[in-house]
């Protein structure tokens, strides 16, 4: 286990490394910068404007300024954000939590609807039922996640019942803990039906595929003839097995929910990393784009780690000497 | 028995590819067979991806208007709906529409005008249905914030929306097989080098990395260059989990009695990949790769959903989308939605027809 985990977190170090530098350079291509943006403000001398692009750094070349970021991170400080003139680890920190708090509410979600369902559907193979929700989960599976987005804000103004984007209500603060746990509750719900139901599709075939190939095997024969129940094959031997992808799943489909999430979140303002990175992209903030990316990049690693962990505690054929020799 | 699916659908395409002298006939049987044993959701489909796609490539010819002609007495008009004509009136045209007349400049609230007919005419001043004049148009799904036609916007941003699949899978499967058959067939050091890089390209958190990209594209840029940065930078994410399923089959071909057979023979390298490594992974690399076309259409219509991507007076079925952004827009003006219903129609067409083509070219379905 320790032999593994140093691998993979060794890994990660180049991993990083290349995707911020990807990301640092492209940055470095747009013409003009932050400073060259507030160029238009008569009220700002351009004596003013050369000392901002000094004081941050804008006028040295790329590597330099790369190497002082990275120089920065590994001291874990991520630098001030140039729009907001905040620690971007602090606005990083509550931001990622929402997108986190979403891409959870929103995975349970999927999983709670897609499994039951996917079960039921295998075991009622080729039926009326059967064939109906494949086709149904099908369309579901091309609906954009915005578009669905839209669809509904559009429900949540024509019913009144929730409120129409946002993280919380304006008078989050004055609210006593209680009333502040559910408002966000009550503005998490949408987003994440949102979020889960472009998953329950493709979650959902999964499961119906995975019990179809296993409910033929040999073990489950033996298991039959042993006597056993209906039930307890299906559950104790079927199930059992056929649930093994989908820890895989739950690490890897992580980068789809941070992307979905990022998506949903723009279109219903909420206050996540996903909108955090737009507004930076769009400002050319580049410490905070470049907190946001590591973000994101160490949030799906650390993702795709814990659920190959998972996969060995579930999954007795898999364990951490053949993980780490892949 | 080789593990590798038989990259072929019926016979005659095979005689086709072959030289055998009607080609087109053998071509339009072989289609007609295929058109005959595909399901009904993978015809409805085909159908669906035509009409776009002449949408596409008849753009001037099918949108009624000018798709930047900003009728400014018209902004936001709901869409106005054809009715048929009286056989009387059939000089006229055998169409027409009662034009709408704003009531209430304030809240953009339009009524029918019945007093008055515009009258639509097929192959009308270049134009495949339109209204008599230009001045009176009929806006058939209603118009945007400036007073544009919607349907005309969408037509012509078909050309983008359509065209970005094609041309990023076009890049990513030349790239994924090429790299993807040289690492396979060769394996050892450099084989696991390459694929190392990919597994990094994958592990990109990449909705992320392409809004870092996309900052790249300079707002003053053309739309054919902003075109070609966008497939440009999502093929360079999209091409290296591609490059792995076609290393897994080259590798695994490596070893086959024939790529044996030819190495003996004395077959260079280059050879050994042109002759029968990439044709053996062709058929299902093609199937492979329609099957991403659907991730292209939506990243384009995210990035230009979020506008960082085809930017204004151009139009993509992301950026029509991009009025809806306001929620007050969606609440008046609900056909703001409808370029979203042309991206899902699209995505699904993509999705039914490549599911129907991998099952066809599954080898456990031939008998």
């Amino acid at each position: 286990m320790g032999r593994f985990l140093l691998k993979r977190l060794l890994l990660m170090i180049p991993l990083i490394i290349g995707i911020t530098f990807i990301s640092f350079a492209a940055m470095s291509l747009v013409p003009g910068n932050f400073v060259s943006s507030l160029a238009l403000d008569p009220k700002i001398s351009p004596q003013v404007l050369k000392q901002m692009e000094a004081e941050f750094g804008l006028d040295q070349p790329l590597m330099i300024r790369y190497l002082r970021w990275l120089w920065q991170v590994v001291h874990m400080n991520f630098g001030v954000s140039l729009a907001y003139r905040v620690n971007v680890t602090n606005l990083i920190a509550s931001r990622a939590a929402n997108t986190v708090l979403l891409a959870l509410a929103s995975m349970i979600l999927s999983w709670a609807i897609a499994i039951p369902v996917g079960i039921i559907v295998a075991v009622r193979q080729n039926s009326i039922l059967d064939r109906t929700l494949s086709f149904i989960s099908f369309l579901g599976m091309s609906v954009p996640g915005f578009f669905l987005a839209f669809l509904a804000m559009d429900f949540a103004l024509w019913s009144g019942w929730f409120p129409v984007g946002g993280s919380f209500s304006p008078d989050y603060a004055t609210l006593d803990t209680w009333s502040q746990v559910a408002d966000r509750f009550n503005h998490l719900i949408l987003p994440a039906l949102v979020l889960g139901l472009a998953g329950v599709a493709s979650l959902m075939r999964l499961m119906r595929s995975q019990i179809l190939e296993i409910k033929h095997a040999e073990f489950v024969r033996t298991a039959r003839a042993k006597g056993l129940s209906e039930s307890r094959v299906m559950y104790k031997h079927v199930l059992r097995n056929a649930l093994n992808p989908f820890v895989t799943m739950a690490g890897y489909g992580l980068a789809d929910l941070l992307g979905g999430a990022a998506l949903v979140e723009t279109v219903m303002n909420l206050q996540g990393l996903g909108l955090l990175l737009l507004t930076a992209v769009r400002s050319l903030d580049v410490p905070l784009v470049m907190g946001s990316v590591l973000m994101g990049t160490i949030l799906l690693l650390v993702g795709n780690l814990l659920a190959d962990i998972a996969l060995v505690a579930v999954d007795p054929r898999v364990d951490f000497s053949t993980l780490a020799s892949q | 028995m080789s593990a590798l699916p038989r990259p072929s659908l019926t016979p005659a395409f095979e005689s086709a590819r072959r030289g055998d002298r009607s080609r087109v006939g053998q071509l339009a049987s072989a289609a007609r067979r295929e058109w005959r044993v595909a399901p009904f959701t993978a015809r409805v489909s085909v159908l669906c991806l035509l009409i776009f796609y002449l949408f596409a490539a008849a753009s001037p010819l099918i949108a009624p208007y000018d798709p930047t002609h900003q009728y400014r007495n018209l902004p936001d008009c709901p869409p106005m709906r054809p009715h048929l004509s009286a056989p009387a009136d059939w000089p006229h045209g055998m169409l027409f529409a009662y034009p709408m007349k704003m009531d209430d400049a304030l809240a953009r609230h339009f009524v029918e005008d019945r007093s008055r007919k515009i009258w639509l005419r097929f192959f009308h001043r270049g134009h495949f249905l339109t209204t008599e004049s230009p001045d009176d148009p009929c806006f058939i799904l209603g118009s945007e914030g400036l007073g544009r036609d919607l349907f005309s916007r969408i037509v012509y941003g078909a050309r983008v929306s359509m065209c970005i699949g094609l041309v990023g899978v076009l890049i990513s499967f030349s790239l994924g097989i090429s790299v993807g058959a040289f690492s396979g067939l060769v394996g050892g050091r450099i084989d696991n080098l390459i694929m190392r890089w990919c597994e990094i390209e994958m592990s990109l958190p990449s909705f992320y990395f392409l809004l870092a990209l996309a900052a790249v594209i300079p707002s003053g840029m053309s739309t054919v260059a902003t075109f070609f940065m966008i497939v440009a930078i999502m093929s360079f994410i999209g091409w290296a989990g591609f490059a792995r399923v076609i290393r897994g089959m080259a590798a695994s071909l490596r070893s086959a009695p024939y790529v044996e057979a030819a190495r003996a023979l004395g077959g260079s390298r280059t050879r050994l990949l042109m002759r029968h490594v990439i044709p053996a992974v062709l058929g299902f690399a093609a199937v492979n790769a329609s099957l991403s076309i659907p991730g292209y259409i939506l990243g384009e219509s995210a990035l230009s959903l979020l506008g960082l991507g085809i930017q204004e007076p151009a139009s993509s079925w992301g950026n029509l989308l991009a009025q809806a952004m306001d929620p007050q827009n969606i609440e008046h003006y609900p056909w703001v939605l409808i370029p979203g219903v042309f991206i899902s129609v699209a995505v699904m067409a993509f999705n039914f027809l490549g599911d129907h083509l991998r099952d066809r070219l599954d080898p456990a379905n031939f008998n």
